[in-house]
């Protein structure tokens, strides 16, 4: 039996197999995505997001058991950073994930990113599409820890948590372009340390001098403690919250209708960079290309355009 | 580019001492390995689920309890319950000789005591994966 076959018989190690299939861009691997996309669609994708040490994994380790309590299947993707100097990962996240029944409800995956500098893995998007043609209900992405502009959990999720925490700075962060805009729900964590509430007011009056529609969405900001739980519960409603008012105001297709557009060109644009690029090397002569530009006989644009056009004449 | 290296590193039981498994935490990662670490008091079932979850190559078990004699074995069966066949099971931790030569026997790839050099685990694991076989059919 292929392992394609003994997934879709719900087999955990065979997700497992295709999970590292799909990571390591083992060949065949867009036409086994192809087929998993088409069984996809089905599962919530939620991310968090946020500076390192914040909480995100014990706040997911509290959603999760939110889910778990509605009887929702989750799939989690925890991200955490490759060396670029080894290419090695200590890959933390499960350490915080230690209390679930072992009947298939929760599927736990550690990702590294592998090069990717957006906070997830290049190949994170599609791992939660293998999960969503697997049959769980609930994805939680949690991507690394991330300063101001690594905001590529917008493109793979329905909903972005933004977790800060009371040291994460004042008045002036807050207003800060980036990680501070893709919020649909902030949750200041850590709450029980000084600078919790005067935190969540900046953010608050930071919101509020958006300028905003009537009927758009109100961030919620919500003041947790995830270690003890507090406040997790509150986090779990604005969530489905937040999801019911998408669908009735169809934000939500309308946003993965977008997401599946990037995806198309991103697709495209990937393999245009292989094939394009990759095929320069080894018929390129670059050495006597930057000879010539030093020399101020050319210049890089010159050469670039010499280059495409070449290529557009062959394919 | 070859395959990445994932292992799992976990504490079973009730063993708090966790210095030596973080330095050969730090050791496979600098070697270029994804190294998932799940921390202290791991069952052996709650071992083998996140081995399958995370599809690592092996399970590096760190013992310095003196519990290895039952550990060791309960973390097997439950390999060999769970019908997994093709993960490397080695370990490390204050462990007598004739226990190490018994553990071994039993499945246990391989038992590091104190004293061995990091870059001798990290040499077996590397040798240990490359000869893996596999005759998986994905599609």
């Amino acid at each position: 039996m292929t392992t394609l076959e003994k997934f879709y018989q719900g087999d955990i190690r065979a997700l497992s197999r295709i999970i590292s299939f799909i990571e390591n861009r083992t060949s065949g691997y867009r036409d086994l995505l192809g087929r998993l996309y088409e069984k996809a669609g089905r599962a919530l994708r939620i991310g968090l997001t946020g500076p390192p040490g914040g909480g995100k994994s014990t706040l997911v380790n509290g959603l999760i058991h939110e889910y778990l309590k509605i009887s929702q299947k989750v799939g989690v993707i925890a991200v955490d950073p490759t060396s670029p100097f080894t290419g090695g990962a200590l890959l933390g996240d499960r350490v915080r994930m230690n209390e679930f029944p072992a009947g298939g409800e929760v599927y736990f995956r550690s990702m590294a990113t592998r090069g990717a500098s957006g906070g997830l893995a290049s190949a994170t998007g599609n791992v939660a599409v293998a999960m969503d043609a697997f049959g769980f209900d609930v994805i939680l992405i949690e991507t690394v820890g991330v300063g101001q502009v690594e905001l590529d959990i917008i493109d793979t999720c329905d909903v972005v948590v933004v977790v800060i925490v009371p040291e994460s700075g004042d008045a002036v962060q807050t207003m800060k372009a980036g990680l501070m805009e893709i919020a649909d729900i902030f949750v200041v964590n850590k709450a029980d340390r000084p600078g919790a509430e005067k935190l969540a007011i900046n953010l608050k009056q930071t919101i509020q001098t958006k300028k905003k529609k009537d009927g758009d969405w109100n961030i919620p900001i919500i003041q947790t403690v995830a270690i003890n739980k507090k406040n997790v519960d509150l986090l779990f409603d604005k969530i489905n919250e937040y999801i019911a008012f998408i669908k009735d105001n169809s934000i939500f297709f309308a946003h993965r209708r977008q997401q599946i557009r990037k995806k198309i060109l991103n697709i495209l644009s990937n393999r245009f960079r292989i094939e394009f690029i990759s095929g320069l090397e080894g018929k390129v002569d670059f050495d006597q290309i930057i000879d010539d530009i030093l020399k101020g006989k050319t210049n890089p644009y010159k050469v670039s355009e010499e280059m495409y056009q070449q290529f557009k004449k062959i394919s | 580019m070859t395959r990445k290296i994932r292992v799992l590193l976990a504490k079973p039981g009730l063993d708090g001492h966790d210095r030596g498994i973080k330095v050969i935490a730090a050791a496979f990662r600098d070697a270029g390995m994804e190294v998932i670490y799940s921390g202290l008091r791991q069952t052996p079932q709650m071992i083998v689920d996140a081995a399958i979850q995370e599809d690592v190559d092996a399970i590096g078990i760190s013992i310095l309890s003196g519990a290895h004699m039952t550990l060791f074995p309960a973390i097997l069966e439950e390999m060999k319950n769970r019908k997994v066949n093709d993960i490397i099971l080695f370990g490390g931790g204050i462990i007598p000789d004739e226990d190490k030569e018994e553990l071994e026997k039993m499945g246990v790839a391989k038992i590091f005591t104190p004293g061995a050099p990091t870059e001798e685990a990290i040499e077996f694991l590397r040798q240990a994966v490359e000869k893996k076989k596999s005759d998986e059919k994905i599609m």
